[in-house]
């Protein structure tokens, strides 16, 4: 679905990707994990093409990109409504209302936040928000930057559950960055390590390990496995 | 004079315009307000007065020169927001009081008063024309590209993967928020277009809980300060800019006082 190869990307004197390369199968899951600043969310902006690189960023020919960005662009006091922001796809892609009501169920929206301005929902509710937008555009490829930052515990495991059965039932290729080792080796096929300028992928076993961790964050890092 | 002046302004077929002006004011404010570009937005609107210093020693019309050089004011903006080295408010802010300088040294004493906060007068036809034709271009554009700068102002990633050419719509954005200002320069002049619209939209954002009724309150907020604003200004027999935007300042003052829950 993915294919990347010598891929860097250069701010004046700060060089946050280097010369990376990896590939993602068809309803593969990727996470890509490591430090602050090592580059994950900008590497997240150069496969979509929001910030110029050097190198080759390949997608297949029918995918089709939803995208739920860690940062967004907008002061949380606009009157503008969920239902506001979900007819916006209407525009964009061939949505009818049912396909919205169908959605904004699946994602565990209740049908009185959507007539509220978007500033008011919670942020496990602005971020099903994100997904259902993401979701309407009838994607094959879901990119997640930190979805559940900011959300209470018992609203992560939900949103985590939610992709991974978007994942499953619809064959969806998701590529996520997280903090979250622990949901890292639950969720994740593969694993992008990448900072301390190395990088490394391959299944969590293998890329989860202290001492790869310990040369990526340049310190000892704990994490506790639930593996069940 | 200043009485027929006004007369004349107030007849029917020229009533339109400001009507027009205001309704565009309104609704093309309503994304500069969201998009955090009010000073921005209010220091392009000094480009237009070395444009009619230009078009006056030209011998052209003013009107010209003003849409000439906010056209560019707007390109400028535009360049400068996908260069991420260069801070682009400082720059706007110098540049555009910079222009602003060299307006007022090209104007004369009573010309560059009018060309600053705008005055009443005999409407030509062209400027009729060309008000209304504007008008429209910028009603048409808000209302058909709504939803996308909806998208846009939430993430421009979002946009982007969403199909959205998001450099071409904030081209044509700026664009449209330039000819806005152009529209006004007659009535509120280069330094009080950029209030009437920023004024009425702020005082939507505060009563508003969705983008259909903040579009519609902005627009009657602008109509509202520009027709009181006029026919106050008429009665008084002074220039028509103040009167306008320190109506829709006593508004956005009023609605400090009932925000939305």
């Amino acid at each position: 679905m993915l294919e990347v190869a010598d891929l860097s990307v250069c701010f004046e004197n700060v060089q946050p990707l280097h010369g990376l390369g990896f590939s993602v199968a068809r309803g593969a899951s990727l996470a890509v994990i490591g430090p602050n600043g090592a580059g994950k969310t900008v590497l997240f902006r150069a496969i979509i093409g929001a910030t110029p690189f050097v190198g080759t960023v390949r997608w297949a020919r029918d995918a089709r990109i939803g995208y739920v960005p860690q940062k967004l662009d907008l002061d949380r006091d606009v009157p503008i409504t969920a239902l506001d922001f979900l007819a916006a796809r209407k525009t964009l892609t061939a949505v009818s209302d049912t396909d919205i009501s169908r959605t904004l169920e699946l994602v565990g929206i209740p049908p009185g936040a959507t007539r509220t301005p978007i500033g008011t929902l919670s942020g496990g509710q602005f971020q099903r928000l994100l997904i259902a937008f993401a979701l309407l555009g009838k994607p094959n490829v879901l990119l997640l930057d930190e979805l559940t930052a900011g959300v209470d515990a018992p609203g992560q495991r939900q949103l985590n559950e939610l992709v991974a059965s978007l994942q499953r039932d619809q064959g969806l290729t998701v590529l996520f960055i997280s903090h979250e080792l622990s949901v890292v080796y639950r969720y994740a096929g593969d694993v992008l390590c990448i900072g301390g300028g190395t990088a490394h992928i391959g299944p969590p076993r293998v890329i989860l390990t202290p001492d790869l961790l310990r040369e990526t964050y340049g310190t000892d890092v704990d994490y506790h496995i639930h593996d069940h | 004079m200043e009485q027929t002046s006004i007369i004349t302004f107030m007849t029917t077929e020229a009533l339109f315009l400001p009507i027009a002006m205001a309704a565009a004011s309104g609704l093309v404010g309503c994304f500069a307000v969201m998009r955090r570009m009010t000073l921005a937005g209010d220091a392009l609107s000094h480009v237009a007065l070395p444009g009619i210093g230009i078009a006056i020693a030209l011998g052209i019309n003013p009107l010209l020169g003003a849409v000439t050089m906010l056209f560019f004011g707007a390109l400028l903006v535009w360049a400068l927001e996908g260069q991420a080295r260069v801070a682009t408010e400082t720059v706007v802010g110098v540049v555009f009081s910079v222009a602003l300088a060299i307006g007022a040294m090209m104007a004369s004493g009573e010309e560059l008063i009018e060309t600053l906060f705008g005055g009443a007068g005999v409407l030509s036809r062209g400027e009729l024309v060309f008000g209304l034709a504007a008008s429209c271009v910028v009603v048409a554009f808000i209302l058909t590209q709504k939803n996308k700068l909806v998208v846009m102002l939430v993430s421009s990633d979002v946009a982007r993967t969403a199909g959205i050419n998001v450099r071409l719509l904030d081209f044509l954005y700026l664009e449209t928020f330039s000819l806005t200002i152009a529209l006004g320069l007659r009535y509120l002049g280069a330094l009080l277009m950029g209030a009437l619209i920023i004024i009425p939209a702020a005082t939507a954002k505060q009563l508003a809980r969705s983008l259909s009724s903040m579009l519609i309150v902005a627009t009657v907020v602008a109509l509202i300060a520009t027709l009181a604003g006029t026919a106050l200004a008429g009665h008084l027999h002074r220039g028509t800019g103040p009167f306008i935007v320190t109506t829709a300042g006593a508004i956005f003052l009023l609605s400090l006082f009932y925000r939305r829950r």
